[in-house]
């Protein structure tokens, strides 16, 4: 078995003596390996104490950069990591909070063509993404490889935490089987989030976690724990396994699905229909040089509207996108955007399938910056 | 009798900012709550259910801890003093 240090027995000391852990199961913490997907509110809190805990290998999958935006809660990252990867930042700090801890770091975004790889081969999978089209890719992975995900959740003032995919207890589709349809749920980027929340349910993720390593106590599995700060109540409600689920029920899902981040569908076959949505930046600003006729439309919030916009640009957040299709102009080109590109991809779609010409700006205002600013 | 229908807070916007809505009516079944429930606030509703009357997939409705999708769906049984509790997908990490 893993043996364990002078330094790490003594870095370990109230742990090891607690009861039902002890050395036996500090080194099943070692030879642990457990997979963050998401670094950012919820992965930051999970990541540190698990890795403070001596879980012996964390991998950790995220592609995004550190905005100033990120910082009230995602303790993760500091002031100077504004702008660099999140998973330089992750390193470093992990490394510094225990060096015994062998990180693997996935910089990519999570898809159908890479969830099974990068999954397989870690014990357990801690949830921390946010956004919907990833929860799914990362349950019925799960699903498929027999692994337990460790569940969060945030909006708002509220939390949401289970477990998962453990032998007998139900899937994340047992309990949602399906998203929910665009523009229906609001994101955090756009209801805003309290920044203690994601402290308050990753360590309960990263509590999950461990217990199930070290085959402690009642896990979630089976109960949704329901995290409300301004009451300061925790409540929980059963969760059976459903015998109907598509995923872990009937094995109807036996492949891993790309939905548009956001929303509900399934995204287009990549036959040319969806790249054709697309404009990168390079291609954007050649356009609007060469005085081409269209119409720019932000679909951010007001306040990220206010902190910066491009040239031009009209401002129509994604969940007033219904009530001003009247006020565009069907004889003209119109360019949506966003931080990121995921709710101009909503918005182009829809607006697409309401007969209008459109393209989204890919990896919105951030590329622009990076690639232009 | 009394119930009390709890909300997530992405639905507190269309019951004017409440959390705990109060339910005198007398009602046999989670659906009939339900009903009560969009004659007053619509707009709550409307984000539970589908246009055929179906609990949206995201959303779960509890009575107590017990999930009405196990139970009887709507037609699950209500008495006074229950809590019905909705609880909608969040998708913030």
């Amino acid at each position: 078995m893993t043996g364990l240090s002078n330094e790490e027995l003594r870095r370990y000391a109230r742990q090891t003596i607690l009861p039902n852990v002890g050395l036996d199961g500090q080194r099943r913490l070692k030879a642990a390996r457990v997979l963050l997907v998401g670094a950012g509110g919820l992965g930051s809190p999970a990541a540190l104490y698990l890795a403070a805990a001596g879980v012996g290998t964390l991998g950790l999958v995220d592609f995004d950069v550190v905005d100033a935006s990120n910082l009230h809660r995602q303790i993760l990252h500091g002031t100077a990591a504004v702008g660099t990867p999140k998973l330089d930042s992750a390193r470093a700090r992990l490394a510094d909070v225990n060096p015994h801890v062998t990180l693997e770091l996935h910089e990519t975004r999570l898809t159908s063509a890479n969830a099974l790889e990068i999954l397989r081969g870690y014990d357990v999978v801690v949830d921390g993404t946010d956004n919907f089209a990833t929860r799914y890719l990362v349950n019925d992975a799960c699903v498929m490889l027999g692994l337990p995900n460790v569940h969060g959740a945030i909006f708002q003032f509220e939390g949401q935490a289970s477990v998962f995919c453990t032998a007998d207890g139900p899937c994340y589709r047992c309990l949602f089987p399906e998203p929910p349809p665009p523009g229906l749920v609001p994101s955090c980027a756009e209801g805003g989030v309290l920044g203690v929340l994601p402290g308050l349910v990753g360590t309960i993720q990263a509590t999950e976690t461990l217990k199930l390593l070290l085959g402690l106590g009642d896990s979630l599995a089976g109960r949704l724990l329901l995290v409300d700060t301004l009451g300061m109540a925790f409540r929980t409600v059963k969760v059976p396994r459903d015998p109907a689920c598509r995923a872990c029920g009937t094995r109807e899902i036996t492949t891993l699905v790309d939905y548009d981040a956001y929303c509900g569908t399934p995204a287009p076959a990549p036959d040319g229909s969806a790249a054709a949505l697309e404009l990168t930046p390079r291609e954007l600003a050649a356009r609007l040089d060469a005085g081409a006729p269209l119409d720019l439309v932000d679909v951010r919030e007001p306040h990220e509207w206010a902190e910066g916009r491009l040239a031009g640009a009209r401002l129509v957040p994604l969940g007033t996108l219904d009530a001003a299709m009247d006020t565009f102009d069907p004889s003209r080109e119109i360019v949506v955007y966003c931080r990121s590109g995921m709710r101009s991809a909503n918005a182009a779609r829809r607006l697409r399938e309401a007969g209008f010409h459109v393209s989204s700006l890919a990896g919105g205002i951030l590329r622009w910056e990076d690639e232009l600013g | 009798m009394t119930l009390t229908v709890l909300l997530p807070r992405a639905l507190y916007p269309y019951a004017r900012g409440s959390g705990a809505l109060r339910v005198d009516d007398a009602c046999l079944t989670v659906g009939d709550a339900l009903s009560v429930v969009g004659r007053r606030w619509p707009g709550v509703v409307d984000r539970v259910m589908t246009e055929r009357g179906e609990v949206r997939e995201h959303v779960n409705i509890f009575v107590g801890d017990e999930s009405i999708r196990f139970a009887e769906g709507l037609d699950t049984r209500v008495t006074d003093g229950d809590t019905i509790m909705i609880v909608a997908a969040v998708s913030g990490g």
